[in-house]
Order: C-alpha cells, then structure tokens, then sequence
C-alpha cells in the first residue's frame, strides 16, 4: 500500500483531534512530559494485553517473546508507547495514527531503538480497504476521539484476522469519569493535556459492546482501570473511569 | 556489543544479578577493574558474611546452592546479649513453624566469590570483562554506552553500578550520598576454639560496641571455627590493630568469657572503619544503584550483604517482568518501580541498625538497665520476637518471588 504522509480518503478520523495530538508529538517519549500519564499506566496496560494474547493465541506469559510470528496492528499508535513493546515481544507490528506528526516521531525513536516497526499516518478504513488482516489488533484510549463509530468499528471487524483478538481501552462516561479525567487530571492536576478529551464523545462499556457487535464482534471481557493511592494502577471490576476490553469474531 | 544490562562491579552483589538474571535469559555484560580471579586466591579477603536465609534461598534458586551445602555453616539459633549479663534475647530455627529453615548462613566471602565465578563462566547470558577500566559512561533517552579503556564499546538500555562503597559510577552521575562515620571501628578475624559453636550465633554488646561470634564450618586444621567481629572505639584501635596475634586472642578470650574454652586466632586480622551511607536516589538516566553503591549499614546485625542481595531480587524481578512486557528495560516507569521496592526497606534496615548501635553504645547503669530489661522483655512477647526472627531471616516486607526461593 502507499505510504504517503498524511490520511486519506474517507475516514473516521476527527482532523481538529489529530492536529490537537500532532503537535503534542514531540512530547510522546518524554516520560515527564506531557504524556506523563501514558508512561506510568504502560506497564499495566501491555499486562492486559499480553495475558489477553496468551490466552487466546496458547502463549506462556513467562516467555520474553510470546507474540512471536503474530501479526499486531496498534491503532492510533501515537509515538509508538505500546507499539514498541508489542514488536519486543516478537509480533510483526505495524502501527497507524491519524497525526503525520506522530508517525515521524514514531518512526526515529523506533530506528534509535533498532526495532522494526511498519508505522503509516493513515486510517483504519483507507488500512482495510488493502485487504491487510492482523491477528492481534490494540486500540488504546483511541474509541473517544472517533467521529463516525460504526465505520470505525466496521474497518476493525474487517482488519481483524479469522481467530484474531481486539484489545481496547476508553474512558466510561460517568459522573465519576468527568471528575477524575476532565476536572482532575486536565484542569487541577494538568496531568492529561488540557483539552485532550471531549467528555460527550465517552462510551459505555455497554455501547461499545453494542457496537462492536453491531460490527461483528463479541467482546470476550471488561475490566475497570483504578488508581489507589499507595499501589497505584490497578484493574479490577471498577469500569467507571476507564476500561480495558477484548473481543473476537461473533461465533 | 549489545546486552540488556550493563553491571558495573563484578563482586558478590553484582555477579549475584548477572546470574539471577542468567537464570530467567537476560544478558548481562559484567564489567570489574580488578582481575576477579586473582580475588579468587585463599586469603585474598579473610571476611566472612551472614547471609540470610531468605537471600540464602534466592542463591539456591538460581543455581549456588552447592556452596552453601559444602561450605555454609548453618546459624540454627542467634543468642544476644549485653556483655556478659545472663539475661540475654535468644532465638532459635528449631521452635519455629518452617524448622527445617536455619535462620541463616555464615559463608566465607572468598568461597561465595569462587561459587559465583564458576556459575558465570559458563552461563549463556553472563559476559564478563575484568580487568577492565571504564573510560566513559555515556547514558543518553535511547540508551546507554559504556567504552572501555581498551575501545571496546557497550551497550545496553541500562547501566547498574555494583561498583561498591565508593561507586564511582554513582560519583559520576552527580548522585550525593548521606554518609557519617561511627566512632568506631571493626576488627575481623578467625578463631578456632576447643569446645563446638552449636551453630549458634552470638551477639554481645559491649559499650564500646558490639562484639559478634559467628559459626563456621570446621576445616581440618580447626575443628571448632568461628568469625569473630568486634567494634572498637576508634581512639583505641590503633592499640589492639598493633597486638600480636597471641595479645590480641587474649583480648578476645577475655570478651568471650571462656565459653568455647581455649581459643587461638587461625587467621590474619584486618580493621575497617564504621560507617553509614545512603545515596539520596537509586536511580537517574538509565542507571540504578545496588549494593554498596547504594546502601552500607554498621555490621551490627550482618545485614550488609543482605540488603544487596535484597536489592538483587527486587531488581531481578523488576527487569524479568519488564521485559516480558517488551519494555525498555532502561525507562523511568522500571526504574521508578526498583527504587520505590527497596529504598522503603533500605531506609528501615539502616535506620533500625542505626538505633540498634546508638542504644548499646549507651554507657551507664541506666542504659544497660534499659536493655537488659529490654532484651529479656522481647524475648518473653512473642509477636515482638517472631518478627525479629523474621529480620534476621530476611522475610520482612514485600518479598521478590527470588527470596521464597522461586523463579519470577
């Protein structure tokens, strides 16, 4: 497929969010910069991911490459926070964001680390339009800046391999999640970029599962991301802040 | 030359990691100034080390068990008290739940060096190079390149110095230390003695400082073997350091009270002065601290090595799942998670020692009232007791999988 520079055709892709994330792009990979926040929920996010891949594709959690020979697909991969590790952990990675700005990032910081990564400023659906099929798809704090969801769901269904796995995470749309994500973190704490969230376009666990299977796909599990004071991040039953997912092919 | 771990410092902290992480296929490339088989040499280093049962588990899990079993003299029961008095703090493995355990291990420094030489050459995933001079550390948001002297050039997403009291890894990363001089220092030596330890070890504490009894295994020249540490006043070391060996066994006879019967020194006596240090962090850009670059603590409860050893399992466990997730292993969340594990228990450890000497280095009826009374009050409440056990076997606080004695 091309790889020119910027997104094209007909997209799910919201331009202001992209512009909005592009210029935070050199910021991605400074652990105390404004992506702060990414660093520190990392290792338990690629916990969740890597179980939820063992799981399904018959791996041992205590091997150093147990996505070896799958094929990973990191959508809205940013400056590749997630992206990298999924390469070290042996899968065949390609990673796509909306932001050319991201992808540039991305793409130095993946050759200084001498990690082979397939980074393209593209979209989903203009991805799935190639016919490519991944076995692992990760979709990470990526649903809430979407525009038009059932496209945007239906380029998943489409990209996702027979016997494939989506993993995803987003911020629920409570009471709780505004305080804590737009209150707390971007205005008091300023611990998020101010502005990086439009509380209105949350999802529901609910409704991403209704959309999902709308689209095809069952969602296999849910699980809450909390912060406790003294342990920090944790996952457990507590959706309503943020929520980790995977789903599979509808049976 | 690539691995995941640059360590810098080939001694029993940092060979230590480089086999543990050996153990769970993570490559070190161990660097050491100092030609480590000539270390190897019988009286290189008299000095022998407590090593805990919990951190005695982790060198059996990964794979030096052999030189405990040979060569380690199990401690079975830890007797303390103040001076001479009778009454007197004692604990014993035998009457705990898990008897099996001893509650540790004394070890010849020299012996656990030759075990941890001879598991490194051959281990896979263990470069060494010594005798090497580091030329330059250049550590750097991508990672981190050590150039040797000779032009060779390392490099690995994370240095750790293990380079000891005075890292000079950790002087060159700008890390300040906390640090103080007791006024006391410590004469090491060896005993043999006519009548058997027991596997018991013993703790008196003088008001010039503690004097320790420490049992070794018998070799044939000494049946009856046992490591003697006795902290004197600074202003009279010079006067016991010049004794002879027959002067100085008496002065020791007169400390030990004629317990074990006759004894005799076997082995040369070295002194060291007393001290304290704590690095104000354990980590900066692509480098941690362990070991004695991070921490030394007085000898008064032989947890020195121990906490390195701690420090080893906690940063073991830390890189081995770190890696598993397909992190850099160098980056600050990993770092953060090292430092946040072991400065907690470091701080406790020296802060407890600390206190430990300052209460017995009290002079007056009042003080040694308090702790007479004391020791013989521990001993009688049983919680207060168990969880002294516990420090001594090294059981206290979040435990790395490595310290049960399992691999991560």
């Amino acid at each position: 497929m091309q790889s020119n520079s910027s997104a094209d055709g007909a997209t799910s892709i919201d331009p202001a969010e992209a512009a909005f994330f592009g210029k935070l792009a050199d910021d991605w990979w400074n652990p105390a910069g404004s992506s702060a926040m990414l660093h520190r929920v990392n290792p338990l996010r690629l916990g969740y991911i890597r179980d939820a891949a063992c799981r399904q594709f018959g791996r041992s959690t205590r091997d150093r490459t147990p996505l070896a020979g799958l094929l990973a697909l990191d959508i809205g991969c940013g400056a590749g926070l997630v992206t990298e590790p999924l390469a070290r952990m042996g899968a065949t990675v390609a990673g796509i964001d909306a932001a050319p700005e991201n992808i540039a990032v991305a793409r130095s910081h993946a050759a200084a680390m001498q990690l082979a990564v397939d980074y393209r400023a593209t979209s989903v659906e203009a991805l799935a339009g190639t016919g490519a099929q991944f076995d692992l798809i990760t979709c990470l704090e990526v649903i809430e800046h979407v525009d038009d969801r059932a496209a945007f769901f239906a380029a998943i269904a489409t990209l996702l391999a027979p016997g494939g796995l989506l993993v995803f995470s987003t911020p629920n749309r409570t009471p709780l999640s505004h305080a804590t994500l737009i209150v707390g973190a971007e205005w008091l704490l300023r611990s998020i970029p101010r502005g990086a969230h439009d509380w209105q376009k949350f999802m529901t666990p609910d409704e991403v599962t209704d959309a999902l299977a709308e689209a095809g796909l069952s969602v296999t599990d849910v699980q809450g991301m909390t912060w406790r004071p003294g342990t920090g991040f944790v996952l457990g039953r507590e959706v309503s802040v943020d929520y980790f997912g995977t789903a599979v092919r509808s049976a | 030359m690539q691995s995941d771990v640059i360590i810098i410092g080939g001694g029993l902290v940092g060979m230590a990691l480089a086999l543990a992480l050996d153990a769970h296929g993570l490559t070190s490339t161990v660097v050491d100034a100092a030609d480590l088989d000539a270390t190897l040499a019988p009286g290189f280093d008299g000095r022998a080390s407590a090593i805990a049962s919990a951190p005695a588990r982790m060198l059996r899990a990964i794979g030096l068990g052999q030189v405990l079993d040979d060569h380690g003299c199990a401690i079975n029961q830890i007797r303390v008290t103040d001076g001479l008095s009778p009454l007197h703090l004692h604990f014993d493995a035998r009457t705990e739940g898990a008897a099996a355990d001893p509650l540790g291990y004394m070890l010849e420094n020299r012996l656990l060096r030759v075990a941890l030489m001879a598991a490194a050459k051959p281990a896979k995933n263990v470069s060494v190079f010594a005798p090497a001079r580091v030329a330059d550390i250049k550590r750097e948001a991508t990672g981190a390149t050590v150039t040797l002297a000779d032009g060779t050039a390392l490099r690995a997403p994370l240095v750790i110095a293990a380079d000891g009291r005075r890292s000079s890894v950790r002087e060159g990363a700008g890390i300040r230390v906390s640090s103080w001089r007791y006024p006391q220092t410590a004469i090491v030596t060896m005993i043999g003695h006519e009548r058997p330890h027991d596997s018991i070890a013993f703790e008196l504490f003088y008001p010039t400082g503690p004097f320790a009894i420490l049992p070794l295994t018998g070799v044939p020249q000494a049946p009856n073997r046992s490591a003697i540490v006795w902290s004197i006043e600074n202003e009279d070391a010079p006067g016991y350091t010049k004794l002879g060996p027959r002067a100085l066994a008496a002065e020791i006879d007169k400390r030990i009270g004629g317990f074990l019967g006759k004894i005799e020194l076997i082995a040369p006596s070295s002194s060291y002065p007393l001290g304290f240090h704590h690095a104000e962090t354990y980590s900066a850009e692509r480098l941690l601290l362990i070991g004695d670059a991070a921490h030394g603590i007085h000898p008064i409860a032989g947890q020195g090595l121990n906490m390195g050893l701690r420090d080893v399992a906690a940063l073991a466990q830390v890189l081995v799942e770190s890696a598993r997730l397909g992190l850099d292993l160098g980056a600050p969340a990993v770092l953060a998670r090292y430092s946040a594990w072991r400065r907690f228990d470091n701080s406790m450890v020296a802060g407890v020692t600390d206190a430990l000497n300052r209460l017995f280095a009290l002079k007056g009826r009042g003080p040694a009232l308090v702790r007479r009374l004391g020791l013989a009050g521990v001993e009688r409440i049983a919680p207060l007791k168990a969880r002294f056990m516990a420090e001594a076997r090294g059981e206290t606080g979040d435990l790395p999988a490595l310290l049960h004695g399992e691999l991560v």
